[in-house]
């Protein structure tokens, strides 16, 4: 469909932070490490410390996922964390306040949200104010570029990053549309499936690398069942990023207290950083 | 556009207007409303069925077979029964008339749909079919669809639902299906539903998730409510031939609409005729009811824009009714256009108002109705009293309340 470099080209009015850092880790012949928490959990404070201490220890990205009542790409490890984040009163408010902690440290932040609660704040609304905190966009999950016209315009003006996902069912002509639709990365979904950890790296998501490369020049991570330094050292020998979201949210709701979550954050992101760098194939 | 499903019923009367549907459009969006909010996952699912269902429509040998079935199996065209007492006692000395979809095999309307969308799974070589269920109701239909046609079944049930509709499960279950019940959320509907759709994207390939209402991604609002307008066409040339014209108003329950979708659509033409829908208005608090559209406001769920009850971040609030089937936050988009367009009005009934308009229909007819349909009774005891005993009302009874024993005699204590 489109050809390769015209999608990032034309459609960027700048270079974002997420370029910036999968540029970065490009140069250093490694796959870019991104790490995915919830705002709010346990608490917001923690989950601040939580993601400065991600970001000091090697995540080049953070995703910051906004808490909502009905996950339903999600498994029962994210989806009980963000379900703890919403009965301890996380508001939009609290997601903004993490990503700008983020943001001020020099680590990009891109919040991880489902559609209705920013169609509910104001699309435009949420733009403006996610830009003003310093994030850097949206990845969406429940939203393909086939309803996202109110987004593809905020962030066309606010200069927002758009992750949209392809997964291993999409055909090559959903695959081009959805990427050409996207700037900063491609978010590919490894396996047909929700958020978990999986003892393997899924065989579908080499192959889908490869199908997204030949639609654009964009970055392509994987996300979905990535969960272990060995896995991260598999999947960065074919993708640009690497995505860990259930395995740290484990990590925080197995520890006894906010202390020893940031200790096995810590621990775990250090580990992974080592892994994208291995790219072991 | 609309090709109807085919009628078993001989059409010497004036018909429904064949070409009445302008919506959704290509993309499956009722004006504002509709469209496909679903994960990326889904898409080459979704494009498949769309492709399917589209051919399926326009082909004589799937209308024949799927009106074989409703003729054969389900037992339709359903009766349609004056309840004189009820009128005369109830509703304000109006005529009403009931089309008894509770008579249809499985014991509600929702055979229909699930005939259709099994037929569909069988033409996509898909083996196995999943469903979200509420009530019961649905998932007994999808059961039993999936026993006639050697299809594997697994059926998602909020525990809470479960519980409160123990005889459905046994239903099902003797059925052979597997029936998961549900710990997550608010353990009903909604959280049902959830589940699915993860079981879906991690099945898709061999499963076809069977949605029960006319909600959902495109194209289920368009295809359920399609496989559901065989109620509104029966029920409108009954009517002509029992009363001798149109209703003054039908009335129908709606959780996510799918029997007052099937009810209303052929009356959509006549401009004359009242659609009025009755969503669960619980005890009419916040949290603890269901009128989506009297109480909510638009949003996005479960693969739809449509009104959503929600707090004010876009979350999704709790509901409660007593009807387990109507215990739900959303809406079929199609209902969100009809109400925004002023062509149906919608009112909420509470949790006591149905519960009498139960009793009433027990004592007056010796019908037991569904819970979910005696809200669309209690609004008939409203509309009956508004029109002075000087109207006609249709009234879809779009289920039979077996299932609700246990919740009714502890509600009035016997």
């Amino acid at each position: 469909m489109s050809t390769a470099t015209s999608s990032s080209a034309a459609a960027s009015p700048k270079t974002s932070a997420v370029t910036v850092a999968f540029e970065r880790a490009r140069a250093e012949n490694r796959a870019a490490l991104v790490g995915y928490l919830p705002a709010g959990f346990p608490d917001v404070p923690t989950a601040i410390a939580v993601a400065l201490a991600m970001a000091e220890t090697g995540a080049d990205v953070i995703e910051v996922g906004l808490p909502y009542s009905d996950p339903l790409m999600d498994g029962p490890v994210i989806a009980d964390a963000v379900h703890r984040a919403l009965s301890n009163g996380t508001r939009i408010h609290d997601v903004l306040l993490t990503v700008e902690a983020i943001a001020s440290v020099g680590t990009p932040a891109l919040v991880m949200t489902y559609w209705n609660p920013v169609d509910h704040y104001g699309v435009a609304r949420f733009a403006r104010d996610l830009a003003s905190a310093g994030g850097s966009g949206l990845i969406t999950p429940d939203l393909t570029p086939d309803e996202a016209g109110p987004w593809l315009a905020a962030s066309g003006e606010t200069g927002l990053d758009r992750v949209f996902l392809v997964a291993p069912s999409s055909t090559d002509e959903r695959i081009g549309a959805v990427a050409q639709a996207c700037r900063g990365f491609v978010y590919a979904a490894s396996l047909m499936g929700i958020t978990g950890t999986r003892d393997a790296v899924s065989g579908q998501a080499a192959g889908l690398v490869a199908r997204v490369r030949g639609h654009t020049a964009l970055p392509v991570a994987v996300g979905l069942g990535v969960s272990d330094p060995a896995q991260a050292a598999e999947v960065a020998a074919f993708a640009d990023g690497v995505i860990v979201g259930s395995a740290f949210v484990r990590r925080i709701t197995d520890a006894p207290d906010p202390k020893a979550a940031i200790a096995a954050v810590r621990d775990l992101t250090s580990a992974l950083a080592e892994g994208v760098r291995q790219r072991r194939s | 556009m609309t090709a109807p499903p085919a009628e078993p019923m001989p059409s010497a009367l004036p018909p429904a207007e064949p070409d009445i549907s302008t919506v959704p459009d290509v993309s499956g969006h009722f004006a504002r409303y509709g469209g496909r909010f679903a994960p990326e996952a889904l898409m080459a699912a979704l494009d498949e069925l769309t492709a399917e269902y589209e051919q399926a429509r326009k082909d004589p040998e799937f209308q024949a077979e799927l009106g074989a079935l409703l003729s054969g199996y389900a037992a339709r065209p359903t009766l349609l029964t004056e309840a004189k007492r009820f009128g005369r006692e109830h509703a304000g000395g109006c005529r009403v008339l009931f089309k008894r979809e509770d008579l249809a095999h499985t014991g509600s309307h929702k055979i229909n749909n699930v005939l259709g969308q099994a037929l569909l799974t069988r033409k996509m070589g898909k083996t196995r079919v999943i469903a979200e269920t509420g009530a019961g109701q649905h998932g007994v239909a999808t059961a039993t669809a999936c026993a006639l046609f050697g299809l594997e079944c697994a059926v998602y049930m909020g525990e809470e639902d479960t519980r409160r509709q123990a005889l459905n499960v046994s239903r099902m279950r003797m059925l052979g299906a597997e029936v998961i019940p549900v710990t997550t959320g608010t353990r009903t509907l909604k959280d049902a539903m959830n589940e699915a759709f993860r079981d879906w994207v991690t099945s898709v390939q061999t499963t076809h998730y069977c949605i029960g209402s006319v909600g959902g991604p495109h194209p289920f609002p368009m295809m359920v409510r399609d496989f559901q307008r065989v109620i509104g066409l029966e029920a409108r040339e009954q009517i002509l031939n029992t009363a001798g014209g149109l209703p003054d108003a039908v009335i129908a329950c709606v959780g996510g609409g799918s029997n007052a979708i099937g009810i209303f659509h052929a009356f959509i033409p006549d401009d004359k005729v009242r659609l009025i829908g009755c969503e669960a208005d619980g005890t009419g608090e916040p949290g603890r009811n269901a009128a989506t559209i009297s109480r909510g406001s638009p949003g996005v769920l479960h693969g739809m824009r449509t009104y959503v009850l929600q707090d004010d971040e876009g979350q999704t609030l709790g509901t409660h009714s007593i009807s387990a089937g109507l215990d739900y936050p959303g809406v079929g988009p199609e209902h969100a256009w009809l109400k925004d367009s002023g062509r149906a009005e919608y009112r909420a009934i509470s949790d006591a108002d149905a519960m009498e308009a139960f009793a009433m229909l027990c004592r007056t007819e010796g019908i037991i109705p569904a819970l979910e349909s005696s809200h669309a009774l209690a609004g008939a005891v409203q509309v009956g009293r508004e029109l002075g005993g000087n109207g006609t009302i249709l009234v879809n009874l779009s289920g039979r309340g077996d299932k609700d024993m246990e919740t009714a005699s502890r509600w009035f204590g016997v």
